[in-house]
């Protein structure tokens, strides 16, 4: 081949793609604001449409407070927010973690033993029908009182399912193409595994791991409403409500929305950084 | 030595069930050092499975396999061989430069090592400026480039090729066809190239190998004579027309 072609050829494509590039990203902060601007007014009208429904009398205020009770509260708890805002948040991360590495591990044992693989799916299966919210009251009876240790394993055991069930499908989806290369590289098993299988579920993973943040908010929040230690959104939530403080106990259940919310944007965060051959 | 020595092939597949499919049948075939050879024949005539053969990716119901005078598992295990596929298969979550420095990292050459061996490969195939990119940011032609830098990274005696410029446009496979022989007559490589083109085969080869079908065979040779370097020139040429329509008359009498 000419080496001017070759060149010529890709200072073409250099200029091109820069150009390309300024032009895109005009179009997508369009895009962006596009995509945006319309949730944004829904919003903002939905919640003036609320406010405006209570303050004219169409519902008690203790039956739904109005936004701004609710905002009021909210500013003026903002310290105890945080704090239980942590307690959950911790909770939730521990459990978001050992579910996620559970899940992992045994998906990657199972996809390297189809038996293995035929028996957790209805395994796993199983664990995600049980309610686990129910096994929070028997969780926290079989630890002390001060244990963090029960809404941890709620958590993780709520995040093990989605991430499991991805992960392995991940692992088990092998371009052909890939398989071939990897044997006339005389590659073994497990160096196949760590260079082309884990890899290439990741996109699996994060799809499990979306899913599976903000349900250990959700786990880590509602296991509190059954015992254990009280220091987290779901006890000031049920706090507030049984003193029928309740643009209080709405106040809290923002903060959970919002934890809920940084879990998952936080996920969204790590699969761009942990993937930049994607963006 | 010869770099690839097939005797008495057969391979069949479900043996012993309903479906069972005789995919070759007594295939023989020798490949000179150096030598550019290429596989021509009707969908389903074993072309594809004769290369997997070669390259240990089946074993042959019954016959033997060597590859630059080792057994075809012992070629395969001491990477005698590299190979490329229609599709690119390239990995995209590895840049274009560590697509190509894989097979290196598996042999376990030190980074060193890789770094000035990919720097070589990616220049033979005009892909200096891109090492750095993803996959998904490359076209087609230039993905099958860093295929074929790939499958070349390790210094292997035989290249083994599946329709490598099959999902290609004419004008990228055409460029990209003197860019092969170009790429093969400098490295001394023996390649066995599997296509369905007529004019590919003949362009690019010392010698056209036609098969066919139900059970897949060898039923004709064709010896390309035509001047080297191939360029413009030569596809444009008599003799090269000449050749065409010996292979085509070949794949006439043999369907």
């Amino acid at each position: 081949m000419s080496r001017s072609t070759t060149t010529s050829m890709s200072r073409s494509t250099t200029t091109g793609m820069s150009r390309s590039t300024t032009t895109s990203m005009s179009r997508r902060t369009a895009t962006g604001i596009r995509r945006v601007l319309p949730p944004l007014v829904l919003g903002i009208a939905a919640l003036a449409a609320w406010e405006l429904t209570v303050s004219l009398g169409r519902i008690a205020p203790f039956v739904l407070p109005a936004p701004s009770a609710i905002w009021h509260e909210l500013i003026a708890q903002r310290g105890n927010i945080w704090d239980a805002a942590l307690a959950s948040g911790l909770n939730a991360l521990i459990g978001l973690l050992w579910g996620t590495a559970a899940a992992v591990l045994l998906a990657m044992v199972a996809s390297r033993f189809r038996f293995l693989a035929d028996l957790s799916l209805p395994l796993a299966a199983v664990l995600n029908a049980l309610p686990i919210i129910a096994l929070a009251p028997i969780l926290n009876n079989m630890f002390e009182s001060t244990s963090s240790l029960p809404r941890r394993l709620v958590a993780g055991i709520i995040v093990f399912f989605p991430v499991f069930i991805n992960t392995l499908r991940g692992l088990r989806e092998v371009n052909p193409v890939h398989r071939e290369l990897m044997t006339s590289y005389a590659a073994g098993g497990w160096t196949f595994t760590r260079l082309v299988r884990l890899p290439g579920a990741l996109p699996f993973v994060f799809t499990g791991l979306r899913q599976a943040s903000s349900l250990a908010v959700i786990a880590a929040v509602v296991a509190e409403y059954f015992g254990g230690l009280q220091n987290g959104l779901g006890s000031r939530i049920t706090s507030a409500a049984a003193f029928t403080a309740y643009p209080r106990a709405w106040a809290f259940v923002a903060g959970a929305c919002l934890l809920g919310l940084v879990f998952y944007l936080a996920t969204l965060l790590l699969e761009r950084i942990a993937m930049p051959y994607r963006n | 030595m010869t770099a690839v020595s097939v005797q008495a092939v057969s391979q069949i597949f479900n043996q012993g069930h309903t479906d069972e499919v005789t995919a070759l049948s007594d295939v023989d075939l020798t490949v000179a050092p150096g030598e550019f050879v290429s596989l021509i024949g009707p969908s389903g005539c074993g072309k594809s499975t004769l290369l997997r053969l070669i390259a240990d990716l089946i074993t042959p119901t019954s016959g033997t396999v060597e590859v630059n005078g080792k057994p075809a598992e012992k070629a395969r295990l001491d990477q005698e061989y590299g190979i490329a596929f229609q599709q690119a298969g390239l990995f995209e979550w590895r840049t274009v430069q560590r697509n190509v420095e894989l097979p290196l990292e598996l042999r376990g050459q030190s980074r060193a090592e890789r770094r000035s061996r990919t720097a070589e490969m990616l220049e033979l195939v005009g892909l200096t400026d891109f090492a750095r990119h993803y996959p998904a940011q490359l076209s087609g032609g230039m993905q099958q480039r860093v295929a074929i830098a790939r499958a070349l990274a390790v210094h292997p005696p035989l290249l083994l090729m599946d329709e490598p410029f099959g999902a290609l446009d004419e004008m990228t496979r055409e460029r990209l066809q003197t860019e092969l022989l170009a790429i093969c007559a400098k490295t001394g490589t023996s390649t066995i190239f599997v296509t369905h083109s007529i004019s590919e085969a003949v362009f690019l080869s010392n010698r056209v190998v036609v098969m066919s079908p139900r059970p897949g065979r060898i039923t004709a040779t064709a010896d390309i004579d035509l001047p080297s370097p191939r360029d413009e020139a030569v596809r444009q040429s008599p003799a090269f027309f000449d050749a065409v329509t010996t292979v085509r008359k070949a794949l006439r009498a043999a369907a």
